[in-house]
């Protein structure tokens, strides 16, 4: 098993000041790690670091091999210019090429047929020439999966990926997730404050708000203080 | 009819069409982007800059005032970008601010030097642009090409990390597209679009130039190559009817170009909400 990321006595902020900081913990191949936190608790911040877009004040991030730089499939949270965006399902899974064509300004061949397998995988290729605002919610947000997945096939930072849709389209999606993660042995991170999902889904727990409360296996975590109080605050203590 | 074929013999109303088309082309290229990012009015910002950087020219007797013009608009473009994003004026405010304020100081420093008995009439012709399109040289005419060739050249080259930057600003960041520098890329095409589209429309109506084919596009189209395709298309065949209505009628060039833009607006407008979409 190889280790994909180790995160040491990292501090995260902005300019002079620390958003989150004393964070130790690493994710292997093949982790499905929930990253669990209160709005304000890092989160974002955490995730801007491990997508290489900020770097820590202090500390070390370092990343495996094949999650180099601009490795991690990305899953955004969907923007107010997404819901009417003239583009088709297509274009939109292409553009998850993009990194892999460097100053080439068209995709070849092979890029396309990365974006074509992506859609069978994620089951959107029927929508392939459809509009991307006439989708649902829960198929807009398979779209960019499969973009994301063109990106990176290691490894999925998912933020939120549950925002706005149904029960139904949750459920839908966090087993497609689950599937990614054990058959395709991607390994995922997901920020999430559904709690719920992390403890169904995920193997890893890292919580975090200010600093790091806890890191560890799911297991520990209901366990532990800090894992009972945050399940009965979010009333899903037995 | 006869009277059009008469007039297309004259070289000034052949340089007039050739820059009037090019413009529309170049300008509604940019304008799917622009819209969809939601910068509609950083072409009536900026527009109003340079109108305010040629009152400048005229005040200083600078002859060639594209010197002037071209920088002034970039830099601010490019202001306008930067600071829209992260400052205590928020991005809408400060386009607002800058629009009236160079449009102002631009009047009124035309206003106390000019030579010119006839202001009015000067700043008219600035602003809906009027009669500069048919007393261009041929230099003009050149430059005109030069940067509709570099604008088209440079659209086509980025084509995919504009659409990439344009839907999903934060994962092209992730996958290490530099976000950053192709807005600042699109900032100072619109810049240099909008000095070339001042010949043509004034400086008053760029914006609908950029903005209506895009628009009118969107009603009926749904994906991103379509609606570039569509709304140059669009925006092309707008500014050659318009060009031709205005010779036959001898009305103002730029606002029967618009009127036209509208028409089409709101034609496909009609179409959309009967229900007739393409993919």
């Amino acid at each position: 098993m190889k280790t994909q990321i180790i995160c040491e006595n990292a501090a995260l902020g902005y300019e002079n000041k620390i958003v989150v900081q004393d964070l130790h913990f690493m994710v292997n191949e093949g982790d499905y790690l929930c990253v669990l936190g209160e709005n304000g608790s890092g989160k974002s911040t955490l995730m801007k670091a491990l997508l290489g877009l900020k770097p820590q004040i202090s500390g070390k991030i370092i990343f495996g091999e094949d999650v180099g730089k601009n490795q991690i499939g990305y899953l955004p949270q969907q923007t107010p210019i997404q819901r009417d965006f003239p583009a088709s399902v297509q274009e939109i899974v292409q553009s998850g090429c993009l990194n892999r064509c460097g100053f080439r300004p068209f995709y070849n061949r092979e890029e396309k047929q990365l974006a074509v397998e992506m859609m069978k995988k994620l089951d959107i290729f029927q929508f392939a020439k459809k509009c991307y605002r006439d989708l649902s919610g829960g198929q807009q947000q398979r779209v960019l999966l499969a973009r994301a997945l063109c990106a990176a096939q290691k490894m999925l930072l998912l933020d939120e990926p549950v925002t706005g849709l149904d029960p139904k389209a949750t459920n839908e999606l966090y087993s497609l997730i689950a599937e990614l993660n054990q058959k395709d042995k991607i390994t995922i991170i997901m920020v999430s404050h559904d709690l719920r999902a992390a403890v169904q889904y995920a193997d890893h727990i890292l919580h975090i708000g200010g600093k790091q409360l806890f890191f560890g296996e799911k297991d520990a975590y209901l366990r532990s203080r800090i894992g009972k109080a945050f399940l009965e605050v979010s009333g899903e203590g037995e | 009819m006869q009277t059009l074929i008469n007039y297309l013999h004259y070289p000034f109303v052949q340089y007039a069409v050739i820059v009037g088309l090019l413009t529309a082309l170049c300008s509604s290229l940019l304008g799917v982007t622009l819209v969809l990012k939601r910068f509609s009015f950083i072409g009536d910002g900026l527009s109003h800059v340079a109108f305010g950087a040629m009152a400048i020219a005229g005040v200083m007797n600078i002859s060639k005032n594209m010197l002037i013009v071209l920088p002034v608009t970039v830099i601010s473009a490019i202001l306008l970008l930067k600071t829209g994003q992260n400052t205590k004026i928020k991005g809408d405010a400060v386009i607002a601010m800058i629009s009236v304020g160079a449009l102002a100081i631009g009047y009124l420093l035309m206003h106390i030097s000019s030579d010119s008995t006839n202001i009015s009439g000067d700043v008219c012709s600035t602003l809906f642009g009027s009669t500069s399109m048919l007393t261009l040289k041929p230099a003009e005419v050149w430059v005109c090409v030069i940067l509709s060739v570099f604008v088209m050249g440079i659209f086509l080259l980025f084509y995919h990390k504009i659409f990439s930057v344009t839907f999903d600003e934060n994962f092209a960041n992730a996958t290490g597209i530099h976000a950053e520098r192709y807005n600042l890329l699109i900032a100072v095409i619109t810049a240099l679009v909008i000095v070339l589209a001042m010949n043509l429309v004034g400086s008053l109506l760029i914006s609908a130039l950029i903005i209506f084919p895009a628009l009118s596009a969107m009603r009926i189209f749904s994906s991103f190559r379509s609606v570039v395709i569509c709304s140059a298309v669009i925006s092309v065949f707008c500014a050659g009817i318009g060009m031709i209505v205005s010779i036959l009628f001898s009305t103002p060039v730029g606002s029967t170009i618009v009127a036209v833009n509208i028409l089409i607006f709101f034609l496909f407008s009609v179409f959309s909400w009967i229900g007739f979409k393409k993919n």
